[in-house]
């Protein structure tokens, strides 16, 4: 660590702490990064209770955590804990910048949990729990989260290694010039694969299905005249309406949900780890996979925090091309939401394969444009991959102009008016949007309920400060508007993109520095951009080497779901299931 | 009043459903038009941006046109104009490949110095992202991005880990399969030889100047010895000697030799593919 700077000098005061709090700032971390804070752990709690009531500090928007063993950069060679986990804090009201809060403790020790204060640091610490193994005093259901109980290890750690580890970094040395390649069927001999944890038998286990469930207790109290009985239900993995492989654990009675708990991981493939073996460009294909209908805006969100971090120029023609990739992936987005949105509600295929109709068009003009419908992986450090093809440009306004406002107005004539809908999803999945926020959901579920909250206004990245849009809201947080809202970001997008198709200017498209080659300098960011399920948000620490040292995601989808118990309890079944539609999650981004 | 709604929503898909019957009832469907007919009922299907209803595309009789910029696996040029590989060996592409499915012999000479060809080359084709970095990065315009994407096999090895001979195309499909880049490449590449001809041409030029200027000095003083080769006799001297190493590639490096290594290692990979399911197979039965 940095020597904890002495309290006086610390600028304690940027935090603007009470008397009682200013010895909980042990020191900061300003050589190489954006200011942050590193907290006494005891007091954290203290200071998230304070930067929240006093100071508006309302989004806990991230939560992760770092591990230092090995670590390899100058500035902070000398980091004595070994595991440090993050806090991001942000305003919804004032919008702007963050504030980071840095807790640093030893391996195997406890940090108290934020739930107290932050409602949604559920899975957020559950996840830091599964992964680095960081025990969260007070939370209320600590158990792992992407991985299952019998899983040896926390993997995010650096002296964890995988099964079919080979080196630490890529590229390996075995392909070339020797080309060396060991099939991965020939390391692992078939059924010796697997370690468990001492003391742990895979045949005596059982998943514990009693316990209940966590952040929402039953509200519904049997009645005393009614004999009835509650049970457990899973809904899922394997069912269609969880939009993948997703399973809800619900105590029901009768077909009310009394609570209900998510369960997932089971398309979990240690993207964080597979992102530290790789170089900084290489994460860039894989982020398409994490939020696969959104690649462009995975692409984005990944090289604004490489471009902070290594202090990269994007020209003008390229941010003008990323914006206008990311709002045709909006459109694409809330249209798929919006037909499976109604897919669960029952209306089946119809309305689905309307609204996805144009979706179509939008992959093919993708594909045009980077090779692929959905794997994009387009963008690079420092603007984009190649210009547009001839006769792109007139089709893509084709596109805003013409096309996509008259389809988005079928749209609306087609859903938003009918009674079946309106009887079915006003009032449903009710949660106020304070609640909301607390459970650090983020995107259209708040716009919803009547916050005007959209990192493309609150905090503009790219060029989006120079085009003109409304943020629409819609006051009744149900899933009613839940569908509506996404239908109004789609017009608005269109908005966006007609303007940023008749401004966009001839020129460069991708700066000269970000290769293959990029070393990032040693530092610590967090890039965020409204990707359209959400905050989408990169934490990304350098040592200075050709590959991160650590890599987080910090997804929408994923921690959406905080919302999932709370908003689907008092509800029933079949209205859990259209819940968790207009959360609009995708479980690539999910589990990643 | 109640069930406008709905009735106005039911006009949507009344709309769809006239709409198509319609379509269908036209002697060249919507979706036909601009398609390229391959004779046999099978037909490449272009879907212009302004088409309306349906679009189902009958795979496998009908397909869609892709776009030039369309990736799914590298091919490996081969220049026909040269009649040699366009590879050097560089590993750059094995060094970029996100998830590390390229791998890469180097070939070497007689003497067992590294020479700029490979005499391996591998992609796994159950591991490659189609990301294209390779053909970004690659220096020599050597790697470039089919477009085939049916590649379906009953068992992941040795079918779907594609060696060199079945990597290579010549330079002809990829120019037929991305024409626009092509071109671009084909300017780019005849500038860059331009301008390296250009330099050569300075260069013999100068060090003619400086040959005259030293047989002048030499003619002087005539006890300085033997007068060095002229720039032009150098020039045909290392021709001479890039012939004379061709032709020992050719014959003592031993094509023959490459080719049974690698048809021993095919051999090799399928046996051990037999093996497993072999094995996979007393597994199950136990």
């Amino acid at each position: 660590m940095t020597q904890a700077t002495a309290v006086a000098e610390a600028p304690a005061n940027d935090l603007a702490l009470t008397p009682e709090l200013a010895d909980a700032v042990v020191g900061t971390w300003a050589e190489d990064t954006e200011t942050a804070y590193f907290i006494a752990p005891d007091r954290i709690l203290d200071v998230l209770a304070h930067l929240r009531d006093a100071q508006g500090y309302d989004l806990l928007s991230n939560l992760t955590c770092i591990d230092y063993q090995g670590y390899g950069g100058k500035l902070r060679a000398d980091v004595s804990e070994r595991l440090d986990v993050v806090y991001h804090l942000y305003s919804t009201r004032r919008g702007g910048g963050s504030v980071a809060l840095h807790v640093r403790v030893p391996a195997d020790d406890t940090v108290p949990s934020a739930t107290s204060v932050y409602p949604g640091a559920n899975l957020q610490e559950r996840e830091v729990y599964d992964l680095f193994g960081v025990k969260f005093d007070g939370h209320p259901n600590l158990r792992r989260i992407l991985l299952w109980d019998g899983f040896n290890g926390h993997p995010m750690r650096k002296d964890w290694h995988e099964a079919y580890y080979e080196e630490d970094a890529k590229p390996f040395r075995s392909r070339h010039p020797k080309g060396e390649y060991a099939f991965h069927e020939d390391k692992l001999p078939w059924a010796k694969n697997t370690t468990y944890p001492a003391g742990w038998d895979p045949d005596s286990w059982q998943e514990a299905v009693a316990y209940v469930p966590v952040s929402q207790a039953p509200q519904h109290e049997n009645q005393p005249h009614l004999d009835t009985e509650s049970i457990v239900v899973n809904l899922g993995p394997h069912h269609p309406s969880t939009h993948g492989v997703f399973r809800m654990l619900t105590r029901v009675e009768g077909e009310t949900i009394l609570a209900l708990e998510p369960e997932m991981g089971y398309l979990h493939r240690n993207h964080e780890k597979i992102g530290e073996r790789n170089t900084w460009l290489m994460n860039m294909p894989f982020t398409d996979r994490l939020d696969y209908l959104n690649s462009m805006s995975n692409n984005w969100a990944y090289a604004l925090a490489v471009e902070k971090l290594a202090g990269i120029e994007v020209p003008e023609r390229a941010e003008y091309l990323r914006v206008i990739m990311a709002e045709f992936t909006r459109i694409v987005n809330h249209t798929w939401s919006i037909g499976f949105i109604l897919n669960d509600l029952g209306a089946l295929q119809t309305p689905a394969l309307y609204a996805i109709e144009e979706r179509e068009m939008i992959l093919d003009m993708f594909e045009a444009v980077s090779g692929a419908r959905m794997m994009c992986n387009y963008m690079r450090f420092g603007g984009v991959v190649r210009d547009l093809p001839e006769g792109w440009r007139e089709q893509a306004a084709y596109l805003a102009n013409d096309r996509l406002p008259r389809a988005l107005d079928e749209l609306d004539r087609l859903l938003t008016e009918n009674e079946i809908l309106k009887a079915r999803g006003r009032g449903v999945g009710y949660l106020a949007v304070e609640d909301l926020i607390a459970l650090s959901v983020t995107g259209p579920m708040i716009r919803a309920g009547g916050l005007a909250y959209d990192i493309r206004k609150a905090e503009p990245y790219g060029i989006y400060d120079r085009f003109d849009f409304d943020i629409p809201t819609l006051p009744n947080s149900d899933i009613y508007d839940r569908y509506y809202i996404r239908l109004l970001e789609a017009m608005e997008s269109v908005r966006i993109l007609q303007q940023a198709l008749r401004d966009m200017p001839e020129g460069e498209t991708l700066g000269g520095r970000g290769g293959y080659t990029l070393r990032a300098p040693e530092g610590e960011v967090y890039g965020r951009l409204e990707a359209p399920k959400g905050e989408l948000g990169f934490y990304l620490a350098s040592d200075g080497k050709t590959q991160p040292w650590r890599y987080h995601v910090r997804s929408p989808s994923y921690i959406n779901l905080n919302a999932l118990g709370p908003m689907s309890v008092g509800y029933k079944v079949a209205d859990a299931i259209v819940i968790l539609g207009a959360i609009d999650i995708v479980l690539g981004e999910v589990d990643r | 009043m109640f069930g406008t709604g709905l009735l106005k929503g039911l006009g949507v898909t009344l709309k769809h459903a006239l709409d198509t019957f319609e379509d269908d009832r036209e002697s060249v469907p919507d979706r036909y038009k601009g398609s390229l007919e391959l004779g046999n009922n099978r037909r490449v299907i272009q879907q212009p941006i302004d088409q309306e209803g349906l679009l189902t595309i009958q795979y496998p009789e009908e397909k869609r046109l892709l776009p030039e910029r369309f990736r799914y696996i590298p091919m490996l040029i081969w220049d026909s104009e040269k009649q040699e590989d366009r590879c050097t060996a560089c590993g750059i592409c094995a060094k970029v490949c996100p998830p590390q499915c390229i791998w890469i012999v180097r070939d070497s000479d007689e003497n067992g110095k590294p020479v700029t060809r490979c005499s391996e080359f591998y992609i796994d084709a159950a591991v490659c992202m189609s990301c294209s970095f390779c053909v970004e990065f690659c220096p020599f315009d050597a790697i470039k991005m089919n477009h085939d994407y049916e590649l379906a096999v009953y068992d992941r090895y040795p079918q779907l880990v594609y060696d060199m001979e079945e990597l290579t195309v010549p330079l002809e499909y990829y120019a037929a399969l991305w024409p626009t880049q092509y071109e671009e490449e084909q300017a780019r590449r005849k500038q860059e030889e331009e301008e390296k001809r250009k330099q050569e041409e300075e260069k013999a030029a100068k060090a003619a100047a400086r040959a005259a200027a030293k047989s002048a000095a030499a003619a002087e003083k005539p006890a300085a010895g033997a007068p060095k080769r002229s720039a032009a006799e150098l020039q045909a001297l290392a021709k001479e000697r890039a012939a004379q190493r061709q032709a020992q590639a050719a014959e003592g490096g031993g094509d023959d030799d490459a080719a049974a290594a690698k048809r021993a290692r095919m051999e090799d990979l399928k046996r051990r593919a037999q093996e497993r399911a072999r094995q996979r197979k007393q597994d199950s039965g136990q």
